[in-house]
């Protein structure tokens, strides 16, 4: 059996009913998917059309549907920990410990690396070259590159619930713990492979935004023109290139710990795992800001469009952002204020994460100032806005808390933690990328998502945030640690079924978002977007057509100040069709990306099963594939300036038969930039 | 057993820790509430239906909101860093409370998945139970002979890690006589939930009587003894020790001990791992 390395029928999910039901739902899963393309016959245009494609708001969309995938298997995780701490007071609960503390694990990991982290990538990839007025990312080929390894790192997470387990070493991977001498299964290999291979792809999708803000601008899109999601995307992707090396070292030297049997960590041996905890947050303190100045930035977007008013403090949003990111390599040691550092050194640490409290709240209120004699328009985008203001603030004290050294010593590693980072990490995060999603949706595909269960949506998922997570913090001040599989204190357990409740109703939200996108699916004629710019929007991704042609703008546009596209509109210059086109250079399709993605999820199969064959062997086609894309002289084609005007024809034909702009049915709108001062 | 310590602190330490939360926590309502408040007005007063509003929609910049906007949570981060500094230091785990009396010495070691106590001076261990007199200062010096842990007694205060190879230390005082709850905090496999201790606070002569008792049990902690307590086990019962072995908490942190002269362990001026 030596072919397959230490792979044996023992590592199939046989051993309990549970993690067999969860292999057979993920196989199912799997084979239905591609039961239904079957059935309708659409490989040929699921491959030509999407697979292979280069185009970056195709790419965009498939990570969003990898991080709505994942968001679905990291829920049901965090519901089955629910439903066990509700239960498990004085009993075992239904999960044994090996299992339970799987979930935790994958539950952590899948929703940072493979939710937040794709759905991130996915919203910028769509918008972010069109708010600049450009064609394309600096580098398309390297876009799919990274999306397809990426996907095969949420891949691999997926597969360890079919074959071998997961890790049990938490989202953070601490060892000792995590080493061979403590974990020696094929667990936490699967999470440092995953954590590894998706980490690269994060890396040049880092490099790729930062190439593309600094290189594509359409003329006259100074720097301090650019829409406020994109200096969000250009800070943050810096921070991704900074900080995830630091993520990919203390990853790979842990993997040589435990595959090569080297003792970076060990306890033993010379080895010292508080290296590992300070380069992991090294990366891991960064990360939260990766995740949430995008988030800042769709907000900002939202709010100065649905308030139908100019951003307020445009300068000082941009400036807060930088000062956020700047700060963000400066604090990492609040992670470990009780590992025995001095006062000093957590003083220093306490006090400069207290630091970031001042730039935050500062864009709170500049948020509210452009509320501020605005005319507030309640669709589901600013609903979310709305939650995310509210609720944020409450997790920023609790933050600000945290990074006293001397409340961190009674809190630290208790719910209280837990709630901190749900609370900021859902009304920040994934509620900044759902106002998103539904306010970009037409965009990506030309028909509006339904009002009606979009607002049903945030309600579930306020009110379940709520219940699922402020009774967390009660129960940190119990004294109740996280990742407890049971307990015996009664005075947790109606805290813990509040928060099962709580959980619940999330998932009604959930469902309120299938329901939407099955609803609005049904009713895409009504729903349909003739113009391209649904909410009377401000920045350019609002003057392409929806869903935009391939090459977003047939003339690259000249962009004259802040808010591109509202002053196109005052000035009357938009919507309008110039009498020739010229040919436009586009990226040819390749299936190359999808290829070395598929390799890149192999090679990590076989080095967490110590297939060392097959290890070489797809590390070698990876490499084969590379040299053969770089000798490749026909990475691009030309469509012909007549195909362009058809397409562009047809769309001018849509807009003038469009009735008038969506946004007019609402009572509170309040018109349309009319040239000359508007007020 | 499960009051708050935040409600109801038991020591000094846990007051102090509690009394800097909750004056950080009125210090940010000068901005938390405004936000809030300025959140609900402005929903309700710019609503796009109500016409009656001003409507301004080209005001972007108006310099004194930018100033009182970053100026005061710059203010109070001020203040809160003052605060944090000072606490910090005058909390350090490290810190021994009131030098003038002298604290009960107990070393501490985290295992796979209980907690042994080691009373130097009484000459005695002790496993899942720790007995300390009330109004006297404890002085822990913790490492661990397994993975990571973190030791809490949360209603007496802060928590600190242990880990092997490194001893941390941290200094607690009880008010009154009483009962808590201590226990492992940070994650260390699958015994972890039941990884709990009594902690018990007495009177001096309760705690003498407690010792006394101890120093009467049939085992005593040799290195064989030591071995097999050391294997993993879950839900170890209270287990007395009359005796153990001598240096026995230095021998543990020498087995993993790193190279580097400041890292080498023993001896109470000993500095912390860092
Ligand atoms: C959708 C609703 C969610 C629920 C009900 C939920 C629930 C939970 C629960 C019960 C835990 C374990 C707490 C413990 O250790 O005692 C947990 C841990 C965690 N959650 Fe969530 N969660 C949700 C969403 C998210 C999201 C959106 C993210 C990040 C984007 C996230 C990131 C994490 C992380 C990093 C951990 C720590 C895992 C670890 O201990 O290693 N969660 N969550
Ligand atoms: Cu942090
Ligand atoms: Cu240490």
């Amino acid at each position: 059996m030596e072919i397959l390395g230490r792979f044996t029928i023992d590592s199939l999910p046989f051993y309990s009913v549970i993690a067999a039901s969860g292999a057979g739902v993920t196989v199912l899963g799997g084979l239905l998917v591609v039961g239904v393309i079957t059935w309708f016959g659409a490989w040929r245009y699921v491959w030509t059309e999407w697979l292979t494609s280069l185009d970056h708001k195709k790419i965009g969309i498939m990570y969003i549907m990898v991080a709505l995938v994942m968001l679905l298997r990291g829920f049901v995780d965090a519901a089955m920990m629910r439903s066990q701490q509700a239960i498990a007071f004085n009993s075992d609960g239904y999960l044994p410990p090996s299992h339970f503390d799987q979930i935790f694990s994958s539950h952590g990991t899948i929703m940072i690396f493979f939710m937040a982290m794709p759905f991130m990538a996915g919203l910028i990839n769509l918008i972010m070259p069109q708010q600049i007025g450009s064609r394309d990312v600096a580098f398309p080929f390297m876009n799919s590159i990274s999306l397809w390894i990426t996907t095969a790192g949420a891949g691999l997470v997926l597969i360890s619930l079919v074959i071998g387990r997961f890790s049990t070493a938490g989202w953070t991977g601490y060892p000792p713990y995590s080493g061979v001498e403590f974990t020696p299964g094929v667990g936490v290999d699967y999470w440092i492979w995953a954590v590894l291979i998706s980490g690269i792809g994060s890396t040049m999708s880092g490099i790729n935004f930062v190439a593309t803000i600094v290189k594509c601008r359409a003329p006259g899109m100074y720097m301090f023109r650019l829409p406020l999601f994109t200096w969000t995307v250009f800070v943050t992707a810096a921070l991704m290139i900074f900080a995830f090396p630091a993520l990919t070292v203390a990853c790979t030297m842990l993997m040589l710990d435990r595959t090569l049997d080297m003792h970076f960590f060990t306890n033993g041996m010379g080895g010292n795992m508080m290296n590992y905890i300070n380069i992991f947050w090294l990366w891991g303190h960064p990360e939260v800001y990766i995740l949430v100045l995008p988030a800042f930035g769709v907000f900002s977007e939202v709010v100065a469009i649905f308030s139908q008013k100019r951003l307020f403090a445009y300068l000082s949003l941009v400036f807060a952002t930088m000062a956020i990111a700047f700060l963000s390599f400066t604090v990492w040691l609040h992670h470990f204020f009780t590992m025995g550092s001095s006062a000093k050194v957590n003083s220093f640490f306490g006090t400069m994460t207290s630091i970031i409290a001042v730039p935050t709240g500062v864009k709170v209120f500049d948020w509210l100032m452009t509320m501020f004699r605005g005319r507030i328009i309640f669709k589901p985008p600013m609903l979310y806005m709305l939650g995310f203001l509210v609720l944020f603030v409450i997790g920023g004290l609790s933050g600000v808390l945290l990074a006293l050294p001397p409340v961190d010593y009674v809190v630290h590693n208790t719910t209280f933690l837990v709630a901190h980072f749900h609370n900021v990490i859902i009304p920040g995060v994934v509620f900044g990328y759902l106002a998103g999603y539904m306010m970009w949706f037409p965009k990506a595909f030309g028909f509006k998502l339904n009002e009606k269960w979009g607002a049903w949506s945030f309600w579930c998922w306020t009110i379940g945030f709520i219940l699922a997570f402020m009774p967390l913090y009660v129960l940190g001040f119990l004294g109740m640690p996280r990742r407890m599989e049971h307990y015996e204190i009664a005075a947790w357990q109606p805290h813990l079924i509040v928060a099962a409740v709580g959980a619940f109703i999330i998932f009604l939200g959930i469902v309120c978002m299938a329901i939407q996108l099955i609803v609005s699916l049904r009713d895409r004629e009504e729903l349909v977007d003739m113009t391209g710019d649904p909410w009377n929007g401000r920045s350019l991704e609002w003057a392409t057509s929806s869903p935009a042609a391939p090459y977003n703008f047939a003339v690259i546009p000249d962009v004259k100040g802040l808010d591109a596209f509202w002053q196109m509109k005052a000035e009357g210059i938009a919507y309008k069709q110039p009498d020739h086109y010229e040919d436009i250079t586009l990226p040819r399709n390749s299936s190359l990306g999808l290829m070395i993605g598929v390799l890149g999820g192999v090679f990590g199969f076989a080095m967490i099963w110590w297939i060392w064959w097959l290890a070489i062997l797809s590390m070698g086609v990876i490499a084969v594939l590379i040299i053969i894309r770089a000798c490749d002289d026909h990475t691009n084609f030309v469509m012909p300036a007549s195909e362009v005007k058809a397409i562009e024809d047809a769309w001018f034909a849509k807009i003038a038969k469009a009735p008038r702009n969506e946004m007019e049915d609402d009572p509170g709108f309040a018109g349309f930039p009319a040239p000359e001062g508007t007020a | 057993m499960a009051t708050a310590p935040i409600i109801d602190p038991k020591g000094p330490i846990i007051l102090a820790e509690r009394n800097l939360m909750f004056s950080a926590t009125a210090i940010m309502m000068i901005v938390i509430l405004p936000a809030f408040l300025m959140t609900a007005l402005f929903i309700w007063r710019y609503r796009g239906t109500n016409r009656k509003a001003r409507y301004t929609p080209d005001l972007a910049y108006f310099w004194p909101v930018e100033v009182v906007v970053w100026g005061v949570p710059a203010a109070i981060i001020l203040w809160l860093g003052i605060h944090l500094w000072h606490n910090t230091y005058e909390l350090d785990p490290y810190n021994a409370i009131n030098p003038s009396v002298k604290p009960l010495r107990v070393d501490v070691i985290a295992q796979d998945w209980k907690w042994l106590f080691i009373y130097p001076e009484q000459d005695i261990a002790v496993v899942n139970e720790l007995v300390f007199p009330a109004g006297r200062p404890l002085s822990l010096k913790i490492t661990s002979d397994t993975v990571m842990n973190s030791f809490m007694i949360q209603a007496l205060g802060g928590q600190i890690f242990a880990m092997a190879g490194m001893q941390t230390r941290l200094h607690l005082l009880a008010d009154e006589p009483g009962k808590f709850w201590g226990r492992n905090v940070q994650y260390s496999g699958a015994g972890f939930s039941d990884q709990q201790f009594r902690a018990i606070a007495t009177t001096n002569e309760d705690f003498d009587a407690w010792v006394e008792k101890v120093r009467g049990a049939e085992e005593k902690l040799d290195t064989a003894t030591y071995e097999k307590l050391l294997k993993p086990s879950q839900k170890v019962p209270v287990t007395y020790y009359s005796d153990y072995e001598l240096n026995l908490f230095d021998t543990i942190i020498a087995k993993y001990a790193h190279n580097d002269a400041d890292l080498t362990p023993s001896s109470e001026t000993a500095e912390p791992a860092q």
